[in-house]
């Protein structure tokens, strides 16, 4: 288990954050860039010296400035998957792997990476140069490389970023699938809320330098605690499949959505593309159903309304729409949703 | 390929400066003794002279890396006070009349100088004309070209393999040995062929300090000048050959210095 709080002004950044994971259980640094996220995560990895901090992993403190104790980067028993994976150019893939084995010592280290190699489906590049894979590849082997040293703690640095967006969606889907056979604490620095929800168990979000909200992904996007975070993640995200423009929702229910590319998705549904009514709408929108009010949150001159019932959702509706429609707990509503506002990402 | 329209007068000037160039080189080309070349090259004092540059520009060469890479990390990495004194003072042969180094060398290491003292009381060692003098000699006039190119390439590195490498387990040598050097190949190369050029070329600094012995102190371009006076097919035919050897040596470096379209 990580925890880790870490103090640190550098330049214009003052950063002040703690952040907890245990075992088996990813979580997402959330944040728009320049929050700290970056600089947290090399302060945890050792790589920066921060003002104050106390780092601790597996009950073993790694950096505790109150008593001067700091373990060298090196000796930290964590593996970094950096932004641009940053693979050794001048070794082969298979050298790139074995690298950390080497370096502490460990016998059968070619052995050891061409198994590794082979885990992220990449044997036939042993004797390749990294510069001869494609960005998806060259992140498989950063993962493989970072986790054959046998880490209890893997840090992920906008893993997806140095990506172009279409293969991002493919590589995403293989690091989830990656990530999950690892056993350690995971922690992801990301400024993508999409990749954040894909990827992580729970969402720790980043504001200048400070905490502002976490907690799990479904918690944090449906109640988020303030405007920032609910502009940053405070959107409808539904998991499901699609088949020619109806998504089948994980939850057995139906949206009919344009573009949908067939298989399976994201939906995300903007709370302000919701529509509220009390009575059954007429016109168009092709998605309507039925619910009633469990909360609503006023955020300033706007209120999110959280709507349960057969597909529960947020709406975002002005506050004195709130005091024309009265709605209040357990009010009996009709929510609409046009085809055209069900935004649709490949999952 | 379409060319712009120059000035004529610009053009004449231009011109008479690659005549400065060229001429000379048609010179060596016209006088070069092309009908017995092997006979005025083959001379006993000429293989001597040309054995002993091997020996004394290599192990400059050597003796550059050995010491010009640490002194280039120390450059690019270290802060401390007074380096800035230092590293310009250590540049400063790069621009020093030879001859004035070979004058300082003298005062440092001669039998009366300032270590040249100590290293005869204390080890009976004397270095002025002696090989170890010729190499000296070189490696002080050709060493700064090694560490300034280096220093850069250090420099222009991506540190962040660095850090990948630390994250991954090895210590600050191990990065070193097998990231940070690997890296700065091509800068740690190109140092070391303009350093070894340099050495080879070396004449002011070694007449100097170490003197114009034959077999030990004699390397070609002293054993050119030696010869123009008695021998001059031989002075000029060791003049191409090492005018070829710049050729190669500025070929080899094409990517850094010449112009790539």
């Amino acid at each position: 288990m990580l925890t880790a709080h870490i103090q640190l002004r550098l330049g214009a950044l003052d950063l002040d954050a703690a952040v907890e994971a245990v075992p088996g259980e990813i979580v997402a640094l959330l944040g728009p860039n320049g929050a700290g996220k970056t600089t947290f995560l090399r302060a945890v990895a050792g790589l920066v010296r921060p003002d104050h901090a106390r780092v601790l992993l597996d009950d073993v403190v790694l950096e505790d400035t109150a008593t001067g104790v700091h373990v060298p980067t090196e000796r930290r028993p964590i593996g970094i998957v950096f932004q641009q994976h940053l693979l050794f150019p001048h070794l082969s893939v298979l050298e790139n792997v074995a690298f950390g084995l080497r370096a502490r010592h460990r016998p059968e280290a070619r052995t050891a990476a061409m198994a590794w190699l082979e885990r992220v489906g990449l044997g036939r590049y042993a004797g390749a140069r990294p510069s001869a894979l494609s960005g998806g590849e060259a992140q498989r082997v950063a993962l493989a490389r970072a986790l054959a040293i046998d880490p209890r703690l893997l840090l992920l640095d906008e893993p997806l970023s140095a990506l172009d967006a279409t293969t991002r969606v493919e590589v995403r889907r293989e690091l989830r699938r990656h990530l999950a056979s690892f056993s350690g604490a995971r922690l992801l620095v990301t400024h993508d809320p999409l990749e954040a929800a894909a990827l992580a168990d729970r969402l720790v979000i980043l504001e200048e330098g400070r905490v502002v909200q976490s907690g799990p992904v479904d918690e944090v996007t449906r109640h988020p605690r303030s405007r920032f975070v609910a502009d940053l993640v405070g959107v409808n995200l539904l998991r499901g499949r699609a088949d020619g423009g109806v998504i089948a929702l994980e939850g057995g229910q139906q949206l009919t959505a344009l573009d949908a590319t067939d298989g399976p998705v994201f939906a995300v549904i903007h709370p302000r593309s919701v529509a509220i009514h009390r009575r059954h709408p007429e016109g168009t929108p092709r998605n309507v159903w039925a619910g009633s009010v469990r909360s609503v949150d006023l955020l300033g001159e706007r209120a999110r309304v959280w709507v349960g019932g057969t597909l529960p959702i947020v709406a975002e509706v002005s506050a004195s729409a709130v005091r024309d429609l009265d709605l209040r707990e357990r009010a009996e509503v009709w929510v609409s949703v046009k085809a055209a506002e069900v935004a649709v990402y490949p999952a | 390929m379409s060319s712009e329209p120059i000035p004529r007068p610009f053009a004449v000037l231009a011109a008479l400066a690659a005549a400065l160039f060229l001429l000379p080189l048609l010179g060596l080309l016209v006088r070069f003794p092309w009908s017995d070349a092997f006979g005025a090259l083959a001379s006993p004092e000429i293989l001597t002279a040309t054995g002993l540059s091997l020996v004394t520009s290599l192990g400059a060469t050597a003796l550059s890396i050995l010491l010009g890479v640490p002194l280039a990390v120390v450059y690019a990495r270290a802060r401390f006070r007074g380096l800035r004194v230092i590293r310009a003072l250590t540049t400063l042969p790069m621009v020093l009349p030879p001859v004035v180094g070979g004058v300082a060398l003298l005062v440092a290491f001669g039998r009366r100088g300032l270590a040249g003292q100590w290293l005869d009381s204390a080890f009976g060692i004397r270095i002025p004309f002696t090989t170890a003098a010729a190499i000296l000699a070189a490696t002080f006039v050709a060493m700064p070209f090694l560490v300034l190119t280096v220093e850069a390439g250090l420099r222009s590195m991506d540190r962040r393999y660095e850090e990948a490498a630390r994250s991954l387990g090895a210590d600050r040598w191990t990065v070193f040995r097998r990231v940070t050097l690997p890296l700065v190949a091509p800068s740690l190369y190109a140092g070391a062929v303009l350093c070894w050029a340099r050495a080879l070329g070396e004449f002011g600094a070694t007449i100097t300090f170490a003197g114009n012995v034959p077999g030990s102190t004699q390397t070609l371009p002293l054993a050119v000048y030696i010869a123009l006076e008695s021998r001059p097919e031989a002075a000029i035919a060791l003049s191409l050959v090492l005018l070829l050897l710049s050729l190669v040596v500025l070929v080899a470096l094409r990517d850094r210095y010449l112009p790539t379209r």
